[in-house]
């Protein structure tokens, strides 16, 4: 560096400034004014009260209720991950071993949906299984395959199914950044050494795309944990989800404090769960991420 | 018959024959070379081998026993690949030892045999690296490991040496060649580098364009080249045109015997460090530069016939300088006669 030794380098402030200053605008401050309207009170005809007490939190620790809806929040989140990973990953690499004009078609037929609204691609959903009226509900009972509607709507399947398919795209690219750094010849040189397709899948290709796994699960898993519109249309207010907990506490209890807490609370978890796995499969596949 | 016997191979990519026709028999525990330009078709040859390629005519035999139905894992071949493809995420120990658990070989045999492999290859105690941690010549020797543990029929080698540095790459290939004359294992090599075919190969099979140009030693090839490609990809060669009638062949006010079935326009070719400086005969030139290279002199010439370049040998006595008018020479035996626009090209 140009300075003498001792010398000491003042932080360009006056650069950073703009963007430090819509970060804290946009982004610290109102996450701290949440955390703190967590801790205020709130009553039927008192309306919000700014003081400092715990019974937002004691009510979500305390109440099955809210038990409940993190568990189902999890369960749904874990689940469409799941189908993500086994659906997406042998997506991504069939999309890889294409050839030129392929590829790039079925690349777009995946990340197609991405430029639609997820509102109008979960309503898809509500118009293929939407009760008596959904077009293959309809189908299928005309064909006496089924004798009423199939169970989605409303239903925690209906809203695992849904998410995984809006969250795809993101399983796909990860998983397929990952397959494009494999060197192409090393599956060859398995097969050379007497290794089937089976095994040089789960024991050459499946460990090297761990990082793009792990990447698309914790982006497909956050993504899943924090949906609205998703779990909004198919689950409705029968089947509700931290997310569309804290909406309801905000615009029809009106009930601030409590949601503010469900939504911190949504926050914090899932940074837990986020950082802790990745540490996990960082250290178990170390050498891979390297 | 041949061990390894390619029977009028050739590879189509839709109307462009990568491969035409190829015939080559490789006899057990030679070690042959395919050298020709980029394009010339020599990896299609070998992946045709290993299996990754179909062949679209021909047949490929592998003691006798056609490989068209045998899949690449059960035709029992090592290859090393030009990006070395180990696997990123095993220890130099574990990439060895997966073909020999691919084969069920039992525990204590495989670990006996792994260590044997590295230690051959000189990585003894590099067991647990991975390949990342490795220079580029460690990881050439655990892909050669890997390839040989298997104790593969033949060992293929696509471009081995080519991501090596000048200084490696020279000491791997008297390595690869010490071991595989110790092995004894039948080794097709793939290469560009003509120095690497000569200075490894039982035999050079020069290719160009999906055929092969000749086969032979590599003193063979380089000192009676069958055509002009031959020539002039193996080494530097100064070529010269003249006629050629009734035994005889002149060149610029020289008269030399030729065989007397040649006639018409021929064109001669002598090796620039056969060629000497000489008081009289031969042919006449002026030294255009001479650069010196240590253990030679290379001068480059203006000949009465055409340009050329002379290889002198530094023995500590004078070289002709720039603009000296000189006459050169070269053994009639040195020369090699060919009809002009003949066969190769």
């Amino acid at each position: 560096m140009s300075g003498a030794a001792g010398e000491r380098v003042r932080p360009p402030w006056a650069l950073l400034a703009p963007a430090l200053m819509l970060f804290v605008g946009v982004v610290v401050t109102p996450l701290v004014m949440t955390l703190m309207l967590s801790f205020h009170d709130w009553g039927q005809y008192k309306g919000i009260e700014p003081v400092f007490i715990l019974k937002n939190w004691q009510e979500i620790w305390s109440d099955s209720y809210f038990h409940e809806m993190f568990a189902r929040t999890f369960r749904i989140s874990v689940l469409a991950t799941l189908i993500t990973v086994l659906l997406g990953a042998p997506e991504a690499y069939i999309l890889n071993r294409m050839r030129a004009p392929w590829k790039g078609f079925f690349l777009l037929v995946i990340l197609g949906p991405l430029l639609i609204s997820v509102v109008a691609r979960t309503l898809g959903w509500a118009l293929l299984f939407g009760g008596n009226n959904g077009v293959v509900n309809m189908a299928l009972m005309r064909l006496g395959v089924i004798s009423g509607p199939l169970p989605f709507m409303f239903t925690e399947t209906g809203v695992i199914v849904a998410l995984a398919h809006v969250l795809m795209p993101f399983m796909v690219l990860s998983v397929w950044a990952a397959l494009q750094k494999i060197d192409p010849q090393v599956e060859n040189a398995a097969m050379s050494l007497g290794a089937s397709h089976a095994t040089v899948l789960r024991r050459i290709i499946l460990p090297q795309i761990m990082p793009g796994l792990l990447s698309g699960g914790i982006i497909v898993f956050s993504l899943a944990a924090s949906a609205f519109a998703t779990p909004a249309i198919i689950g409705g207010r029968r089947l509700k989800v931290a997310s569309t907990l804290a909406y309801d506490e905000f615009l029809n209890t009106l009930n601030w404090p409590l949601g503010a807490a469900v939504a911190v609370l949504l926050l914090v978890a899932l940074i837990l769960i986020v950082v802790s796995s990745n540490a996990l499969i960082e250290r178990r596949y170390a050498e891979v991420f390297r | 018959m041949s061990y390894l016997d390619l029977d009028r191979v050739t590879k189509r990519f839709g109307d462009y024959a990568a491969v035409n026709g190829i015939a080559l028999g490789v006899t057990k525990g030679e070690f042959v070379s395919l050298l020709g330009p980029s394009g010339c078709g020599k990896t299609t040859t070998l992946q045709m081998i290993a299996g990754f390629v179909e062949l679209s005519e021909g047949a490929i035999r592998l003691d006798g026993r056609d490989l068209a139905r045998v899949r690449p894992a059960e035709r029992g071949l090592g290859i090393v690949f030009q990006s070395y493809a180990l696997f990123p995420h095993m220890t130099a120990a574990e990439n060895v030892a997966f073909g020999l658990e691919m084969r069920g070989v039992a525990r204590a045999e495989r670990e006996a045999r792994v260590g044997e492999a590295l230690s051959l290859v000189g990585l003894k105690g590099y067991e647990s690296r991975y390949p990342r941690r490795m220079s580029g010549g460690q990881q050439q020797r655990v892909a050669l490991a890997r390839a040989l543990v298997i104790r593969p029929a033949i060992l293929l080698l696509d471009e081995p040496l080519s991501n090596l540095d000048a200084k490696l790459r020279e000491e791997m290939q008297i390595e690869l060649r010490q071991i595989q004359r110790n092995l004894g294992t039948t080794t097709v090599l793939v290469t560009h580098d003509q120095n690497e075919a000569m200075a490894l190969s039982d035999r050079i099979v020069v290719m160009n364009r999906g055929v092969i140009e000749q086969i032979g030693t590599p003193q063979q090839v380089y000192e009676a080249p069958a055509s002009a490609f031959v020539a002039q990809f193996l080494g530097k060669t100064n070529e010269f045109a003249g006629v050629a009638g009734g035994g005889r062949f002149t060149l610029a006010g020289l008269s030399l015997p030729a065989p007397p079935q040649l006639s018409g326009p021929v064109t001669l070719s002598v090796r620039p460090e056969r060629m000497r400086f000489a008081a009289e005969g031969g042919l006449g030139a002026r030294v255009i530069a001479r650069i010196f290279q240590g253990n030679h002199w290379l001068t480059q010439l203006e000949t009465e016939a055409g340009p050329a370049i002379l290889i002198a040998q530094n023995s500590g006595g004078a070289v002709p300088a720039e603009g000296e008018r000189v006459r050169i020479v070269w053994a009639p035996e040195d020369a090699t006669l060919r009809p002009s626009g003949g066969s190769g090209r």
